[in-house]
This record gives C-alpha cells, structure tokens and sequence, in this order.
C-alpha cells in the first residue's frame, strides 16, 4: 500500500534511526579528536542505510554481531545510546563498564552479541549464535555484519560453508563500503567479489543499493522471510561508501575529494528525507541531534570506573589476586 | 570403582553431563564416527546429530562457532582434534572466548570447554606433538586444566562443562588408552587442587597431564622419599599446597614434556622461590628447545622417560646440603 500511513510511519522510523546513528557519530568523532574520548573510533557516517535497513525487519530476540564500525549496528539495533556515549568517553555506566570502547560495544539485552575489533571475527561466531538457536529450539535469525575487507580472511570461507551446510537462520550482511582500511577493497580482492564467494559456498546472494534505506529494507525484508521459513542462510550485498577516512582521524589522502564528495551528494539520509514532510525531517534531526549531545555532556560528566573494575570479570576460577 | 582406559572415562563422563543438561553439545573434526582416539564413540547414536556434531575441517568456525553458541546460553564442548589445530584458531580462544565477558563488562560468558589432546604420541612428529600450555596459562580469562589419571580425565571434564569459565583441557594423547580406577559417580574436580601421589620429605616433585604415569613411577623406584603432586590444573593451579611442602623439604624439581624454555615450570619455580625464598636444589626437567622429531630414536632422545626423571630425583635429593 504506496503512501500507507503505515509505509510513512516506517520511512520516519527508519529516518529517524539513520538520523540517530549520523548525530552519535558526528559527537563521537568529535569527542575523539578533542581528547575527550580516548582510542578511536571508526566512523559509519554515510553508511547508515545498512544498519537501518537490515535491523528494521529483525525483532529484539533476534541477534546480530557487528565490527570495529559498529555504532550504527548496535543502534539500529536498539542498544541504549547514552551508555554507548559513556563507553566510547571509557565511563562508569558504559555498555561495558568502560571496559571494551568504541570497538567491543555490546548489547546482550537487544540481542547486540559485540562489535569486533578483529576483521570477519563476528562469522563464526554469529554461526554458533544460529546453532544455539537451533538446538534450543528459539524462534529469532541472527544477522551477521562484516565489511568487504572481510572477505579475503578464511573464517569467512569456512563461515559461508558452515551456514550452508547446517541451514542456518542466519542473514550475512555484507556492507561493501570499497576501502578495507586505507587499501581499496578491489585492490586486493580478486575475483567476482563478496556475492560470488558466498555463492559458491552456497549461500545465495542478493544485492541492495546501501546508500538507499528503502532499497536495503526491502530486500532484508525478502531474505528475513526466506530465513525465518527455513531457507537457510542468505547474503546481502550492501555497496556503500564511507564517508570518513578509516578512523576518525585518518584524513583519506589515499583517495580523490571528489570521489567522497560525490558520495556525500548520494547521502542516504537526505534521499529519504526527500521522500518525506521537510518540517518534520527537520525537526527529528534537530531531536536526534540534541539527544546525542545531551549524551555526550552525560559522558564528560560520568565518573571513571573504579581501579577495582580492571580486575573484575576477568574469570571465576583462578581470577586477578 | 571401575576399571577404565582414560578415553572411556572421558567418553562416559560426557556422555552422563549431556544426559544432565540438553543444553551441553560437542563440535568436532569426526565426532560421529567417535573422534580419533574413540572419545566420543557412540555419543552420536545416543544423543543424535543435532547434539554431537561433525564439523567441516575449519578450526576458526569450530572455536568461534563455540563461542557463539555459548552466547547464546548452550554450553558447547569444543573439539580440536589435537591441540597443534588450535594454532588455526588462535584468534578465537585468544582475543575473542578469553576477552569476552571482561571487555563487554560481564554481559556475556563463554562457558565452553576446548578439548585439546596434546603431547607425543606414535612419532606424529612436529606438527601433532606440540604441548602448549604455556601459551594459555599466560592468557587472562581462560582456566587451563590437564589430567593425568582417568578419573581426572572424567572429573575435569564434568568440571570444564559445568564451569561458567572457558576451559582448555589438556588431555594427553599418548594416555589415551592407559587404565585406571574411576569412581562409578564421578564428581567434577575442583580447579586449583593438586593431587598428592606421594609423601617424602627429601624434595617435591610437581608434574600434569602425560608426564603423572612416568613421575610417579619413577619416584617409587627412586628410593627417594618424595612429595609428588599432580596438579590437574595448571590455571589455576594450587599454589599453596607446593609452596608448603617446598618450604619443608627445601627441593623442588618440575617435570613437564613440554619444552623447559618459558615453559610452565618456570613459572612455578618463580612462584615457589618468590614465597619461599632461596631453595636448597631445583631443576627444571622438559624438552630441549627443538621440535618434536619423528624417527623413534630421536623422539626417544627428547622424551623425559622413568629413568631421566629418576636421576633428576637423585641428583636433586643429593645436592644442596
């Protein structure tokens, strides 16, 4: 039903959490480069249509693992984003106690199984994640999010082989944003690319324009539904662009401004705006844009964890003296 | 008390935690042909193929695959063959079983077991007789166990699968088919509690896993009077109970097959002459720093036998005034 209010509530939703997702990231970039978070992060700004896209057909039971890039997976997600905002600032009251950062955000409440600091890391688990799920018999998928770097490592050959043979609910994500690090994607990967290899592990895949929310929502929808009635795994091929360089201090001086520019011309969030009533655009980025700030003054006025937490939740058996 | 080979006590000890608990389940290389050294044999008629699962030949997704599952609330008895295939997942049990609940603030825990049969075995040579415990005993977050008896080998498992904590289990491949006596209820060993295999007052002995059978032999025909402790677990591992008897005899000599460099020995050694200050005599008794050779003659010249270990005992009992 085209111009349902239902289909309008959805586009708001979605534009909504893409909005959401730009505004955290812009304070976190910005609460980076002052000092004022430690480490780093790694930016998704331009990317967001993926995450939004994807997580609005999974439900809270559902889960999904994530990446070093991964504030807009575990927002989309429903993870709680004042406490991601205190764990990025390494707070009391982080998703981690400010333990893990930017990078090991997690959120088992909405099913958030981890960002990773390693590259591809999240396949295997996200496939022991679906067999659990199986052998107890839950009625969620779990969908797995990785970028085309991933895919010159073997846990994702032995991951799309793993998924296919056992039938597995699971929805691989693969968001294709063409820069594995500072190297281009197609630089160092050869061959047909992401959709050929799962293919030929029998994973069938699908492609989605990731820089449009409704292009990759409607075909999460279709591979969600072949998942939930049994079809077993499904790839998604999301190309996108990211916008920042690999960090958020990483200039990309190894790519033209151009070819950025043009990608921000392409903005995900204004090609959705488009669609909908400006005032009330205007007004969820202004809402989006305050609660992210209101979040990060939270942070900076958070206290430190304890001393006594580097030592906590190490192990039961044989912990820290 | 029944009389029982290492690989039938272990078999019979996971049979009875998966009739326990449903939510126990085994991935493997070959589980439902039984595992290798028949381990696992005819758990996959009782307990079916959702339950003891044979895996393709991909260590990162066996490990990962376990890790996921574990978040997900199963707790998955993850086999590696031999512990050499480990070095395929290190990435796995390193930085993402070990880290998880610290860097995510306790949300999740890898409640897993990693089955590693280690050690010398029917001159598998270089790439199958590895002992790397020393490497894990330096990770934050894993227990490391190491029987040496069959009724260890069911007791240490029924404690690894019970443990909120990720356990490695050491099992040692050439005990495979030893006897010994089992209780007919075996209750989990507690982790950190050597057992005592013999008293004396003229040196302590420590040893694990492969090298109890040849200690203990070895110190019955010594004609030396020592205390000799099995310590089932190397992480953690009973400190109190060796520090005590080498404060009384003075001695103290540590027998591992694995290499002595930066082996686990040395960290006993320190840890004993730290409480203890100096000790009359110690030693050090494993592998010269070379890889495990495959010709019978040249495995037989690294391998610590009763006899090197008797004169170890003699040479220790008699030095240091």
């Amino acid at each position: 039903m085209p111009g349902s209010s239902n289909e309008t509530a959805r586009r708001v939703a979605m534009l909504r959490e893409m909005a959401r997702i730009r505004a955290f990231e812009r304070e976190a970039v910005a609460a980076m480069r002052s000092g004022e978070a430690p480490g780093v992060v790694h930016p998704s700004i331009g990317q967001e249509a993926v995450a939004v896209g994807v997580c609005a057909n999974l439900r809270r039971a559902d889960r999904i693992t994530s990446t070093h890039r991964g504030h807009g997976h575990a927002l989309a997600k429903g993870a709680d984003a004042r406490a991601m905002m205190l764990e990025l600032h390494g707070r009391a009251g982080g998703s981690c106690g400010g333990k893990g950062g930017s990078m090991h955000i997690a959120d088992f409440a909405v099913g958030m199984l981890g960002a990773n600091g390693v590259v591809g890391a999240g396949i295997p688990i996200a496939c022991g994640a679906a067999q659990a799920i199986r052998l107890k018999g839950e009625d969620a998928i779990v969908a797995c999010f990785f970028g085309d770097g991933a895919v010159n490592r073997g846990p994702f050959l032995e991951g799309m082989n793993w998924a296919a043979l056992y039938r597995l609910p699971l929805l691989f994500v693969c968001e294709d944003n063409g820069f594995a690090a500072f190297t281009r994607g197609a630089a160092v990967t050869a061959g047909g690319g992401p959709a050929v290899r799962a293919e030929a592990c029998g994973v069938p895949a699908t492609a989605a324009d990731g820089e449009d929310v409704l292009a990759v929502d409607a075909v999460a929808s279709e591979l969600v539904a072949r998942i939930r009635g049994g079809a077993g795994p499904q790839f998604l091929h999301a190309k996108c662009y990211r916008w920042e360089g690999h960090t958020g201090t990483d200039a990309a001086a190894y790519r033209p401004a151009e070819e950025a520019a043009a990608a921000r011309d392409r903005d995900c969030i204004r090609r959705l705006a488009a669609l909908l009533d400006a005032d009330e655009v205007a007004a969820i980025e202004a809402e989006a844009a305050a609660e992210m700030a209101t979040h990060r003054a939270a942070a900076m006025a958070a206290p430190w964890p304890g001393a006594e937490a580097a030592f906590s939740d190490v192990q039961d058996a044989g912990a820290p003296a | 008390m029944t009389r029982l080979t290492f690989a039938e006590a272990a078999r019979r000890a996971l049979a009875e935690e998966m009739r326990r608990d449903p939510l126990v389940w085994a991935l493997g290389e070959d589980l439902v042909q039984g595992g290798i050294f028949g381990q696992y044999k005819g758990l996959a008629e009782e307990f079916g193929a959702e339950r003891i699962v044979s895996t393709p030949i991909s260590e990162s997704t066996i490990m990962g695959a376990g890790l996921g599952a574990a978040l997900c609330g199963t707790r998955p008895v993850v086999e590696m063959r031999i512990a050499d295939f480990t070095l395929c997942a290190m990435d796995e049990l390193v930085s993402q079983i070990a880290k998880v609940r610290y860097m995510f603030g306790g949300q999740g825990r890898a409640a897993l077991v990693v089955r590693m049969p280690q050690g010398m075995w029917r001159n598998s040579a270089a790439q199958h007789s590895q002992c790397l415990e020393a490497w894990l005993t330096h990770i934050p977050g894993l227990v490391v166990a190491a029987p040496g008896t069959p009724a260890d080998a069911a007791a240490l498992l029924k404690a690894a699968i019970r443990s909120d904590d990720p356990v490695v289990l050491l099992e040692p491949k050439n005990l495979w088919t030893a006897e010994g006596e089992v209780p007919e209820e075996v209750v989990p060993a507690p982790f950190g509690v050597a057992r005592q295999a013999a008293r004396g007052d003229a040196l302590t002995v420590v040893t694990w896993s492969a090298m109890v059978p040849v200690v203990e032999q070895a110190a019955r025909e010594s004609g030396v009077a020592c205390d000799v402790f099995d310590l089932r677990s190397l992480w953690p591992w009973d400190e109190a109970a060796v520090i005590a008897s080498a404060r009384r005899t003075g001695r103290l000599l540590v027998v591992h097959e694995a290499v002595t460099v930066s082996g686990f020995g040395a960290e006993i050694v320190a840890r004993v002459t730290e409480s203890v200050g100096p000790l009359r005599a110690v030693e050090r008794l494993g592998a010269p720093r070379a890889p495990v050779p495959f010709s019978p003659p040249l495995e037989e010249a690294i391998r610590i036998t009763p006899a090197r270990v008797i004169d170890a005992i003699r040479r220790l009992a008699g030095s240091g005034g």
